[in-house]
């Protein structure tokens, strides 16, 4: 892990993460050793397929999972202190307050009974951030202003469904933020959103980081999202982490065959047109019965026979790390 | 368009098409009608063989420009010329659907979805029909076993196979595709795309193919048509269309798509970022409907409905400004 090459301690740091969800047909291992950190500051992006592990890690941080999901081993650390061992109430203190959370659907996120500004103000209520009424509104209209919602004043007492999905997104986001939180974790906050609507959430996202100095996490299936918004890239599959490099360095030189069959994916941009796309073949590993190798090992071109048969271990140097047995010096090229 | 060569007849001539849907008005007594404008004049012309693309945000209407054109819904005004034909053969025009979880009966097996339009409308026997099955589930990667299971069994990917499938059983010369690829992940979506463009190739299909992913379009379209608010306010080659975008709409589109690699270009590249969402299509606003949010709108824009107008090269764009 890079962490150690980094001056201070990392913000948050999750370490050897294993998730299960036990259903009735088995056990489903849904995280399978997911290592990552995230220093203050940074924005960082988790990308994967459905499937990938991608939400559950972020749920599994906040100890939001779901029944029957738990977490069977690792640890998540957060400013130095063990999350997973926290008391209920303490998680729900620091929920919202200290790291939170922006989902992709912002129309069940948002209670359809309480006026937008009722549930901005009731962030602060909960974490006794208010010192009295009006100040709590005038704080939700500040963040409502700075998310860019026109005039905000009035709109504070607008209702859910009076908003568009790209409002009630800006809505989410300012209640997501009234708290200062120091982590945001946003999970595919513009997959629900059209592209020049997912433009404007993207940018109000890189202002308010600028402004807040919030570290944010980036959930995103999408490739081209993370590129422009990230600094440092994880790359997940089955379960697993592939793949982690700084954004440049990711995109200019993958390492796992999983990234850059990603790439070949998707059209080139000012490509020819009509270039026959590469498609990944096969589907993802069936996590009730996880193999014992690489999760790709399936669908990839260059596997070779301990591919199969054990796990692959990181190789790479500095930032960029992929867990894959090509690279390993022996392997034949 | 009309511009197009004379022997290049077109498959599929749209003209002045409209879809109005009535809403219940805010007033209950006030017997006021009132009418969603989906689609509101759009003429579209297809030859035969060639992929035209349809891009817009939600709500612009290419969906109900889609099923309007495939006749599942009835038109409120304008012509639909299929083939020199204005009450074409259903079997000629077939759609696929986006949502490959709603848009196949979990009641009945993979064998029975495809077959089901041959059965429809009388083609083959009943050993004929199983054994196109098994052809079409060749054709579109699937095993020929997987006639006799139910949909419930098959990934997403496979499920939108077999929507093709079941579209190109009946022997369609055009095909709308309503985003057949959106809810499949990106390794999948590939593999799908892979599948319509032999398709094309084999059966020389024509595609009316509607998305919002905008890479994807200009990968796969011979043209592509921009929509906003009903109609149609850009539509060029793919190659133009994308190197070249007139309309103001087209260029904030186009510098929206998130791109890998912007660090290459230099900082003269700027987002256009539009301001706030599509006006209701209750109440468009008056002339061009993209006025509102057009950082170039002048006054004469709220006149009257700006035309489609031929720049040249097959290039045409609603918009009043030079």
């Amino acid at each position: 892990m890079s962490a150690v090459t980094e001056a201070a301690a990392p913000l948050l740091d999750v370490k050897g993460l294993n998730v299960s969800f036990f259903t009735h047909v088995g056990e489903v291992r849904a995280i399978r050793g997911v290592d990552f950190h995230v220093n203050a500051r940074e924005t960082v992006g988790i990308v994967g397929e459905s499937g990938s592990g991608k939400s559950v890690t972020s749920l599994a941080i906040l100890r939001l999972l779901p029944y029957p999901g738990r977490v069977t081993s690792g640890g998540v650390t957060f400013r130095g202190e063990d999350l997973l061992q926290k008391s209920a109430g303490a998680m729900r203190a620091l929920r919202g307050d200290e790291i939170s959370m922006v989902f992709q659907d912002p129309m069940t996120s948002l209670n359809p009974v309480f006026t937008i500004g009722e549930q901005i103000v009731e962030a602060l209520a909960v974490h006794k951030k208010k010192k009295g009424a009006r100040e709590a509104r005038a704080k939700a209209i500040e963040m409502l202003n700075l998310v860019g919602i026109p005039d905000a004043a009035s709109r504070f007492g607008a209702y859910p469904h009076e908003f568009s999905g790209g409002m009630r997104q800006r809505a989410m986001i300012a209640m997501a933020l009234v708290c200062e939180p120091s982590l945001l974790i946003a999970d595919e906050p513009t997959t629900a959103l059209d592209v020049t609507i997912q433009a404007q959430i993207l940018e109000v996202m890189k202002d308010l980081r600028e402004k807040t100095g919030a570290s944010v996490i980036l959930i995103t299936h999408d490739l081209a999202v993370v590129s422009e918004t990230c600094s440092r890239i994880i790359v997940m599959y089955g379960g697993q982490v592939m793949e982690e490099a700084p954004t440049r360095e990711l995109f200019e030189n993958p390492l796992h065959p999983y990234t850059r069959g990603l790439m070949r994916c998707i059209p080139a941009q000012g490509g020819a047109a009509r270039e026959r796309l590469v498609p990944i073949p096969g589907t993802p590993p069936d996590l009730l019965k996880p193999p014992a190798g690489c999760p790709f090992v399936e669908r990839c071109g260059e596997a070779m026979r301990i591919c199969l048969a054990s796990r692959p271990v990181f190789y790479g140097e500095g930032r960029h790390r992929a867990a894959c047995w090509r690279l390993d010096p022996e392997a034949p090229r | 368009m009309s511009g197009r060569d004379a022997n290049d007849r077109p498959i599929l001539e749209v003209r002045g098409l409209k879809k109005h849907f009535p809403v219940r008005s805010k007033r209950f007594f006030s017997g006021e009608r009132r009418v969603v404008k989906a689609v509101d004049g759009v003429d579209l012309s297809i030859s035969r063989g060639e992929t035209v693309g349809l891009v817009g945000e939600s709500g612009c209407g290419k969906s109900t420009l889609g099923r309007t054109i495939v006749r599942l819904y009835e038109p409120t005004e304008g012509q639909i010329i299929f083939s020199g034909d204005a009450s074409p053969d259903r079997r000629k025009m077939q759609m696929i659907f986006q949502d490959p979880y709603a848009s196949l009966n979990p009641r009945m097996t993979v064998g029975d979805i495809i077959s089901e339009p041959l059965a429809i409308h009388g083609i083959g026997t009943r050993a004929g029909r199983a054994e196109r099955v098994h052809s079409l589930l060749r054709q579109v990667g699937l095993n020929p076993d997987h006639a006799m299971r139910y949909p419930h069994e098959f990934s997403g990917g496979q499920r939108q196979r077999i929507g093709i499938a079941r579209a190109l059983s009946a022997g369609p010369e055009f095909v709308v595709c309503d985003e057949p690829i959106s809810a499949l992940d990106v390794s999948i979506q590939a593999q799908v795309v892979n599948v319509l463009e032999d398709l094309r190739e084999l059966y020389g299909l024509t595609y009316l193919f509607i998305a919002h992913d905008l890479s994807m379009i200009r990968h796969i379209s011979d043209r592509v048509g921009v929509m906003y608010l009903g109609r149609i306010v850009e539509i060029a080659p793919a190659e133009e269309l994308y190197g070249n975008p007139w309309h103001p709409y087209t260029k904030a589109l186009l510098s929206s798509i998130p791109r890998i690699g912007r660090w290459k270009e230099g900082a003269g590249e700027r987002r256009i970022v539009l301001k706030g969402d599509v006006p209701s299509p209750i109440d468009p606003p008056s002339g061009c409907a993209f006025r509102t949010r057009c950082a170039y709108a002048a006054e004469k824009c709220a006149d009257q409905v700006p035309a489609l107008k031929d720049r040249g090269a097959g290039h045409y764009v609603a918009c009043r400004l030079q």
